[in-house]
């Protein structure tokens, strides 16, 4: 009898186990249908592009939505997006964009050069308090309009000619100024929209919902899911829509790492869009065609705080920073062909590489250590390095506590934190050192070294330096190109010789993409104009 | 009963006015807020913001506003969401995951347990209570790649992730299996045993013996005298459980890219999405004092013993 139940008790669990199984065709071998599957991370938090500031948001709405400009698949270098052309100044501070005829928003409404003005005056209202609205500043008039010291927003340097030319007036002659224009913050958005669902100044009033989202992008949206995924459709009505290629691309919010790759293994993405560590040598060795391992506008380094023992003192950073070998670094520890950083600005940005380096020397650190007091580390403050909990983070500072105790004698003490009361710590400068990374925000020299200004948020260290904040002042009203990025030379000359910051290494983007995938260029800032983007259709289709 | 029902819902009032309170105020007195990133704002704009999400307001005035508006209450994260939206979308998902995986929990729990009771000390009970331990000893971060390894990647049965094929809209898909199977292994393992222990405690007893010797067949005695005893500690274990199962877990929806609640629980202290927390925790407390009171209520009907008062 008992044999019997068992019987029937396994044979039903065997039957229910199978009913819907049996492989089905994956997602990813379909390029027929030119369906892009892709994951780039975490759930966006909106696609409002005056709320939000992260990269993941990036993504998607530089699918939905197109400013001024565009980006050329290669090399980024703006293209015309909304405006077909452009004049500018002889004194390189008034841009006057004519915009296109057929420039429509998904609603079928014309895009107007009146729409830019009331979007920048938007992100620059001051009830909005956008995070990001700091973007807009080198336009005349912005800065001010956004701290409520300007109430006039006819007095900021925006205005519409007419329907179709728009004339933006800028500060100072801003060469990166139509690179900026490709951050979503200087994006437009549908305003009539906006106001039907709550007003202006609301944030996540639910105009970005999908029923309600108007935008004028290669793709429009046709479906978000909270955790599952965002749909965006080939938009037939944008002006370039023969350019398009894909028919949708489907956004998964997922954001560990293995998982991602357990998807794309499994066929149901397109990419990796972080590769874990541990699985750099498989690819390097097994799926060489998948793996991209791409140079990254980024910066990994530690803050110093300059105002507590035994930061304060430049012999101590100085001794620090020069007994560290970050090529063993990134060979050992993080693998994933980084850069070692002797400077702190990613080489190559916009024709600008440091001149300054950090000389990597152990025993003109230990003459150093001992000049400050510390000899052979003797009598060396408790010193402790705080960091936001993440094992990538955690090996590195294990790697360096030991480089200084080797090289230096020195013990410090590693503390993590998770990543609120990290930040929080860093911002009320309550830290010895703390590690850090930075990624540019538009491929200039300017987005890595005016943090260090003594006015900038980012600082977070307590340095400040009169002639370091003239010289960032002075690059950004300078003219001559060649001029300006010698002004950042000898910039980035100060910030390597008093060292508030201790450079690591410069980031590379370590990924996996499906060769199916065609028109994927990789560049410095990680940008893939999705309407370029291809699916390859397989023979047996 | 009634009168029992009605005392335990009125009881449960100041249960959730105080778990309110706490997780209201403990997140408070965390450090950091939803707005830091790593681009720090300005101070302007960071006074701005908190005067936009009514941080400014005095604490206690705050807090009665969180709980009599909370469904109402816009995320901090995902401002174009409320809290009522976000748990009602993703709540689904979880319990379904969850009732999933506890009918492959009680089913197997259940099976095995008996099986197990029926010959105490041989190998009946050896392999059937061995493989339970080994359910119990195996967390699920480890089973469920295991499963997606050999299933999925190697074998192509099932996919690796995801919940409801790929429109996401399929009321049942081939992705849901390996999920609810790692979720459901790890209880079937506690269910097991309990369910033996339970039964070994029943078939000792003397009206077993009785319905033995009228002549009752085995499987009588099992599902009509033994059972109804045999499983009261797995009601009882079942309560929580029930909760913890329908609740969602951070784990299995993590691992296999499930948009479900349980990752919100977590997730969202960790963003300091004051309004999220309270809403999931409230939640959460609602489901797990609602399960308990039925649980209460079963083991009466099932318990001769016990009594509604």
């Amino acid at each position: 009898m008992t044999n019997r139940i068992i019987a029937c008790g396994a044979l039903g669990l065997l039957a229910g186990a199978l009913v819907g199984c049996g492989p089905g065709a994956k997602p990813v071998d379909q390029g027929g249908g030119k369906v892009l599957n892709i994951t780039v991370g975490t759930e966006p938090e909106d696609i409002d592009p005056h709320v939000v500031t992260g990269v993941p948001e990036h993504h998607i709405i530089v699918a939905l939505t197109e400013g001024l400009v565009a980006e050329d698949p290669v090399d980024l270098h703006p293209v015309p997006g909304t405006a077909e052309r452009w004049e500018v100044s002889d004194d390189g501070t008034v841009y006057t964009f004519h915009l296109r005829e057929n420039a429509k928003w998904t609603n079928g409404d014309p895009v107007t050069a009146n729409d830019f003005v009331q979007s920048f005056k938007r992100i620059l209202t001051p009830a909005l308090a956008s995070k990001y609205s700091y973007m807009l500043f080198v336009m005349k008039g912005a800065e001010d309009y956004s701290l409520g010291k300007l109430k006039d927003f006819s007095q900021v340097g925006v205005k519409a000619i007419d329907e179709r030319t728009l004339e933006i007036t800028l500060n100072s002659p801003t060469p990166y100024f139509l690179s900026l224009l490709n951050h979503y913050t200087w994006f437009p958005v549908h305003i009539a929209t906006i106001e039907k669902h709550g007003g202006l100044t609301k944030r996540g009033s639910g105009w970005t919902k999908p029923e309600n989202f108007v935008s004028n992008g290669a793709f429009r949206l046709k479906s978000w899911r909270l955790g599952r995924k965002i749909v965006v459709e080939k938009n037939h009505d944008y002006w370039d829509a023969k350019t398009t290629k894909l028919n949708e691309i489907h956004f998964y919010p997922i954001e560990l790492e293995t998982t991602q790759e357990n998807a794309f293994r499994g066929g149901q993405l397109h990419n990796i869009y972080s590769l874990h560590i541990d699985k750099i040598a498989t690819y390097k060795k097994e799926h060489p065609d998948e793996l991209r391992i791409k140079p990254h506008l980024a910066s990994y380094f530690y803050r110093f705080n300059v105002t507590k023992k035994p930061c304060d003192d430049v012999r101590v950073r100085k001794a620090l920073a020069m007994a560290l070998d970050r090529g063993s670094i990134t060979e050992n520890v993080t693998k994933g062909e980084q850069m070692p950083a002797l400077f702190f600005t990613p080489p190559g940005v916009a024709g600008y590489t440091a001149r300054a380096r950090i000389e990597e020397n152990v025993e003109k650190a230990r003459q150093l250590l001992a000049e400050a007091g510390y000899p052979d580390g003797k009598g060396f403050p408790s010193l402790e390095l705080l960091y936001n909990t993440t094992e990538g983070h955690r090996i590195i500072a294990e790697a360096i506590q030991q480089m200084w105790k080797k090289n230096l004698n020195i013990n410090i003490t590693l503390q993590n934190q998770e990543w609120k009361v990290y930040l929080d710590r860093q911002r009320e400068m309550d830290y010895q050192i703390s590690r850090a990374g930075w990624t540019g925000d538009y491929p200039d020299p300017n987005t890595f070294l005016d943090m260090w200004t003594s006015w900038s948020q980012q600082n977070q260290t307590g340095w400040a330096r009169d002639d370091y904040d003239a010289l960032i002042r002075k690059a950004a009203v300078t003219q001559d190109p060649e001029a300006r990025l010698e002004l950042f030379q000898q910039a980035e000359e100060i910030l390597m010789d008093e060292l508030p910051v201790l450079p690591i290494y410069i980031y590379t983007r370590v990924y996996a993409l499906n060769p199916a995938v065609k028109n994927w260029h990789a560049n410095v800032l990680d940008h893939h104009p999705w309407k370029h983007l291809d699916l390859e259709v397989k023979a047996d289709e | 009963m009634l009168k029992f029902i009605l005392r335990r819902v009125l009881e449960t009032i100041p249960v959730l006015l105080c778990v309110a309170a706490m997780t209201f105020f403990m997140c408070r007195l965390a450090p950091g807020g939803p707005f830091d990133e790593d681009k720090q704002v300005t101070a302007e704009v960071r006074e701005l913001l908190n005067k936009q999400f009514n941080l400014d307001q005095p604490l206690h005035k705050q807090f009665i506003q969180y709980i009599t508006h909370l469904p109402t209450l816009q995320s901090f994260k995902y401002p174009n969401r409320t809290v009522g939206e976000i748990i009602s979308q993703k709540f689904p998902v979880s319990a379904k995951l969850g009732f999933f995986a506890m009918c492959i929990a009680l089913s197997l729990g259940i099976l095995f347990g008996v099986i197990a009771s029926l010959r105490p000390n041989t190998y009946i009970d050896y392999i059937p209570s061995s493989l339970a331990m080994i359910g119990i000893c195996l967390p699920t971060f480890v089973m469920g790649p295991l499963l997606m390894l050999v299933f999925s990647l190697k074998l192509g049965w099932f996919p690796a992730t995801g919940w409801g094929g790929f429109s996401g809209d399929q009321f049942f898909a081939s992705d849901m299996v390996l999920p609810s199977v790692t979720l459901g292994f790890f209880y079937a393992a506690y269910i097991s045993r309990l369910t033996r222990g339970g039964m070994l405690d029943i078939l000792t007893q003397d009206y077993i013996r009785t319905a033995k010797a009228k002549g009752a067949s085995g499987l009588r005695v099992i599902l009509k005298h033994s059972l109804r005893g045999g499983l009261l500690p797995v009601i009882s274990f079942m309560g929580p459980a029930v909760a913890g199962l329908i609740a969602g877990s951070f784990v299995i929806e993590t691992i296999f890219a499930i948009p479900g609640l349980g990752q919100d629980f977590v997730k969202s202290a960790f963003n300091r999405d004051y309004t999220l927390v309270l809403g999931v925790v409230m939640f959460y407390a609602t489901l797990i004092i609602l399960l308990n009171l039925i649980v209460d209520i079963l083991q009466v009907t099932l318990n001769p013993k016990l009594k509604f008062d």
